[in-house]
């Protein structure tokens, strides 16, 4: 959009359990507003087209895909990022598995997919084999060959039976 | 000059922004991935417009809102136990994440060759609410895609709902998708099949349709013709088959070769063998 005047709005939304207003382009790409505007760089682009995963978030508790939506979306809604599921001091039982069974290598695509777990987890609390591996097919990881995150998902859905999100 | 992307609360906020021009987004998946993510041109955003939404029962038709996504959908009962043959296209849709954002209106009116709800939605016999600042329309599906990308969507309109007739509960209902891979794979082939049987398993009634075997989804007349009055045994699916593979034209792309198209289109029907 170089040379062109875009005009802001007043974004209001709730971040990772609290309050945000930004001035930006109603039409600014989600994951750009997010890592360029807002400082929160967990969510990253992969693809930038749908197919990869690594930039979900969780709006309204659904997992989207933060390439593919436009700022004006999350207009009053709750968003949460990889950062707001838990820290490095204070990890989130998911997050927390994944580290324990060496689901994390380059670690590129696990923001997106344990944003993709707490979802699936919270509504699936005992899932199977199949089950997780459906429920990560939209998320793609170059490293692990997937075993060892099929086996940290089922290890946080029996750490913390019920609630995963 | 005015703002580069909107999400009206209803269809009166969104008549004027039709009439600047801009261009409608449901899900974004077809949309944003097209331009990937940036919005050279207007847009406005159909998702907080209550009334494109919902799954309901109404005049007889099974109403399913136009912004509903596919995960909504997947979870809805009227969806799950009365058209099974969409559900099963609904449930290889993409990804879960895709399923999240993707609405079925964005499907329909994206008409690629591809688009998975397409075929079950032919063999249902769908018709569609279109609606603007004017009125209402209903046209069958079959009538409204022309061919990959085009549609009859007048200027000014919006795809309201789908409304599908819901077959008898007896019916038998299959869905089947050819790719080359599970997840997020496109459809080399996809059958969709409404069968409907008397008490001894005789056809009543066929309704076969084929995805990505040409510029629109085919139904096959001559192969649901065949079928009416014969069992679902090998030797009447093996002929029926033989009968659809003449009704098509599939063509040759990077995904499949129009001959392995063909070949697997009339080998997918062997599975309703009973
Ligand atoms: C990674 C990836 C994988 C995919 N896999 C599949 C797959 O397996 N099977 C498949 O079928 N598709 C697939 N798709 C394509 C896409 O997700 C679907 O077609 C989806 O249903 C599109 O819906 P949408 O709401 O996102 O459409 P949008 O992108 O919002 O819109 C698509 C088009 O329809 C128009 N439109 C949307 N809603 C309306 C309305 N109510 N009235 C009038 N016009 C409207 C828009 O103007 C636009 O031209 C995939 C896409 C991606 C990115
Ligand atoms: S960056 Fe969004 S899906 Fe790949
Ligand atoms: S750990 Fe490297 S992409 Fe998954």
């Amino acid at each position: 959009m170089s040379g062109k005047i875009v005009p802001t709005f007043t974004l209001a939304f709730t971040l990772n359990g609290g309050p945000v207003r930004v001035e930006t382009s109603p039409g600014r790409r989600v994951l750009d507003l997010l890592r360029e505007d807002l400082g929160l760089t967990a969510a990253k682009e992969g693809c930038g087209s749908g197919e990869c995963g690594a930039c979900a978030i969780l709006v309204d508790g659904a997992a989207k895909l933060s390439c593919l939506m436009l700022a004006v979306q999350l207009e009053g809604r709750e968003v949460v990022t990889a950062e707001g599921l838990g820290t490095a001091e204070n990890p989130h039982p998911i997050q927390a598995a994944f580290v324990e069974n060496g689901a994390v290598q380059c670690g590129y695509c696990t923001p997106g997919m344990t944003i993709a777990t707490a979802e699936f987890l919270a509504h699936t609390p005992d899932p199977d084999r199949g089950q997780v591996r459906e429920a990560i097919s939209g998320n793609l990881c170059r490293c692990t060959g997937y075993v060892k995150i099929v086996d940290a998902v089922l290890a946080a859905a029996k750490a913390a039976p019920g609630e995963s999100s | 000059m005015s703002r580069n992307a909107r999400c009206p609360g209803s269809l009166d906020e969104l008549w004027p922004l039709l009439e600047e021009g801009v261009t409608i987004m449901a899900g974004g998946t077809d949309l944003l991935v097209r331009r990937r993510g940036q919005v050279p041109a207007p847009v406005a955003c159909l998702e907080r417009i209550e009334s494109l939404r919902g799954v309901r029962v109404h005049e007889g038709f099974i109403s399913l809102g136009a912004c509903e996504t596919h995960a909504s959908l997947l979870r809805h009962a009227l969806v799950r136990e009365r058209l099974p043959v969409l559900a099963g296209a609904l449930q290889v849709l993409g990804s879960p994440l895709i399923r999240n954002m993707g609405t079925i209106g964005g499907n329909i009116v994206s008409a690629s060759p591809a688009g998975d709800t397409l075929a079950p939605l032919y063999a249902l016999d769908a018709q569609l609410e279109l609606v603007s600042k004017w009125g209402a329309r209903r046209v069958p599906l079959a009538g409204f895609i022309h061919g990959p990308g085009r549609t009859g969507l007048k200027p000014g309109e919006v795809l309201a709902a789908v409304l599908v007739p819901p077959p008898e509960p007896s019916a038998l209902q299959h869905f089947e998708k050819v790719g080359r891979r599970k997840a997020l794979a496109i459809a080399v082939v996809s059958l969709a099949a409404v069968i409907l049987t008397d008490g001894e398993g005789v056809v009543l009634d066929a309704r076969l349709a084929l995805g990505s075997v040409g510029p629109t989804v085919a139904r096959c007349p001559k192969a649901e013709a065949l079928l009416a009055g014969r069992r679902l045994d090998r030797e009447a699916l093996l002929a029926v088959g033989e009968a659809m593979r003449s009704e098509i034209a599939p063509i040759d792309d990077l995904r499949a070769s129009a001959a392995y198209r063909r070949e697997v289109a009339g080998n997918l029907l062997l599975r309703l063998a009973s």
